[in-house]
């Protein structure tokens, strides 16, 4: 698997989040992704970073370009916050009653074709999303 | 910080929402259509978000309780024109938005507006 | 797996008679399938002698492991020209071909630069040979699945076509669904739907589902997403062409139409909608 091109954003602050949307955008609508699936990244990478920065404490989103044989666009949210102790309820915790507690894993899976979520508690999280073409 | 304007028409409040918009500026819109609806006595709030590329679960959490405040209110509001790819995507995602009504833009959103009111 | 030495003869073979491999090469390729109706020769020269450069640096830091990421610029040019090849009309093999033809040549001059040391030829033939096959299969793989995305692009404008959505009055539109609904069409289908009711400004829209066989879960569900979008975006949705044996399956598969509207024929969906929308047909009294 050929990572074609790779660039790191910052998130630590709210602005960062736009930064985050208005980037992935350009990319995966530079890679030739239809708009519903451009829609369909941008909206599960707004939801990560949010994530990496209210629960994560600040992090980064690095985006790497795939391609050879197969186009894709890979996210991963990093951040070295305190953790998630329950993946499985978090993956399952989803919006049903809009109380803000969902941190938006469980919808943003759907959103995406890979999802990978590392975390350990006190030491941090990693969340690599990657939608294929 | 820019804030996004609400216009006011009659009995209605009007806002059109065309920035990408970071978090903090989705709050004070909550709350500055909150303030002006119970200043003015608006009946009805339309939004317009046919500009809007992407409704995550922040801002589709903030239609929600802009719909709810607004009934305690006593003001109906409306949500109009939101994109095919962002439809498909809340549905996707699992937001429902279930409390706001919608429709397919400014004319029939204020149809629907005045019928309710 | 046995341990393989790390090519030494192959970059700096390709640093001496660069020129001579690839008219060499070139040569070889001209004698099978060349396809001069599809490629220029000026064309395949620079073609082959960027590719011979960048072979050449790959091999000077990460020796015949292909794997390793240094290769990453030539996997990425293999990937275009056999991407290009598949859109052009080339076939599998002759797309290979691109690679294979140069064992020959590079052969030649391994076996000049090792005459005498057969047992250091035979390594080093061992190294190259692995090497060139890796990237010939390299390129039947991205040959393949460029073959697979074209003809998945030309269903899917096929599927397009066939899935009109029509408009049957001021603010109705109609989508008729022949066939079965897998999770591709559905995708596709949606997408149509949902931009002719923004397109025709439709506040009622008529999914006719007398032309699919069977109604499961999977499609019920499909519909469901369909409808909960058209939804949010402010229009309503009708779903016709009921019939009993569906009706039946949707109870007994448990599946919720929430509060969605459902009609046996087409022609009752659309009485509904036109009442929706507050249309009413009044009948002209002849006078006298």
């Amino acid at each position: 698997m050929a990572i074609v091109s790779s660039e790191n954003l910052p998130i630590r602050a709210e602005i960062d989040i736009v930064t985050v949307r208005r980037r992935v955008r350009e990319i995966a609508a530079g890679l030739g992704f239809t708009l519903v699936d451009q829609t369909k990244m941008v909206t599960a990478a707004s939801e990560l970073a949010r994530n990496t920065m209210i629960y994560g404490g600040g992090g980064s989103m690095r985006a790497e370009a795939l391609n050879g044989p197969r186009t894709g666009l890979r996210l991963i949210f990093e951040d070295k916050g305190p953790g998630i102790p329950d993946i499985d309820l978090a993956l399952r915790d989803g919006f049903t009653t809009g109380s803000g507690l969902g941190l938006g894993l469980g919808g943003s899976k759907r959103l995406v074709s890979e999802f990978q979520v590392l975390s350990r508690v006190g030491e941090g999280t990693t969340v690599t999303i990657t939608r294929w073409k | 910080m820019e804030k996004i304007p609400i216009l006011r028409m009659g009995n209605y409040l009007l806002v059109t929402i065309q920035v990408d918009m970071h978090d903090r500026l989705a709050m004070a819109l909550q709350e500055d259509l909150t303030r002006m609806i119970s200043d003015t006595e608006a009946r009805g709030v339309l939004i317009d978000i046919s500009s809007l590329e992407i409704v995550d679960s922040f801002i589709g959490r903030m239609l929600g309780n802009i719909a709810a405040m607004s009934r305690v209110l006593d003001a109906e509001t409306v949500v109009v024109g939101m994109q095919p790819a962002v439809a498909i995507t809340l549905v996707e995602l699992g937001l429902s938005l279930a409390g706001v009504r919608t429709a397919l833009n400014v004319d029939a959103g204020m149809e629907l507006l005045k019928a309710a009111v | 797996m046995s341990t393989l030495p790390q090519s030494l003869a192959i970059p700096g073979i390709l640093a001496r008679d660069e020129q001579m491999i690839l008219s060499d090469w070139l040569k070889e390729m001209s004698t099978g399938a060349r396809r001069a109706d599809l490629i220029k020769d000026n064309e395949l020269r620079a073609q082959c002698a960027q590719f011979l450069k960048l072979v050449r640096q790959a091999a000077q830091t990460a020796g015949s492991n292909f794997k390793a990421s240094v290769w990453d610029p030539v996997r990425e040019m293999l990937g275009d020209v056999s991407r290009n090849r598949a859109l052009q009309g080339f076939t599998p093999s002759e797309t290979a071909t691109f690679v294979f033809s140069l064992k020959r040549p590079l052969f030649n001059r391994i076996q000049e630069e090792y005459k005498g040391q057969p047992h250091a030829m035979a390594a080093e033939i061992w190294a190259a040979t692995e090497l060139l096959d890796e990237m010939g299969l390299y390129t039947t793989e991205v040959f393949q699945k460029s073959k697979e995305e074209l003809v998945r692009r030309q269903q899917e404008e096929l599927l397009e076509l066939s899935t009109p959505v029509v408009k049957l009055w001021d603010g109705v539109v109609a989508l008729p669904l022949i066939g079965t609904l897998d999770s591709a069409r559905t995708q596709v289908v949606m997408e149509s739907l949902l931009q002719a009711i923004v397109q025709t400004n439709s506040r009622v829209a008529i999914i006719d589902i007398t032309g699919v066989p069977t109604v499961d879960t999977v499609v019920a569900q499909h519909l469901l997403k369909t409808v909960t979008a058209a939804r949010l975006m402010g229009a309503d949705c009708i779903i016709s062409g009921v019939r009993p044996q569906i009706a039946q399956t949707i109870v007994h598969l448990g599946i919720n139409l929430l509060d969605v509207t459902t009609k046996a024929t087409l022609a009752a969906a659309f009485n509904v909608a036109l009442q929706r929308l507050g249309v009413q047909f009044v009948k002209d009294v002849p006078k006298g």
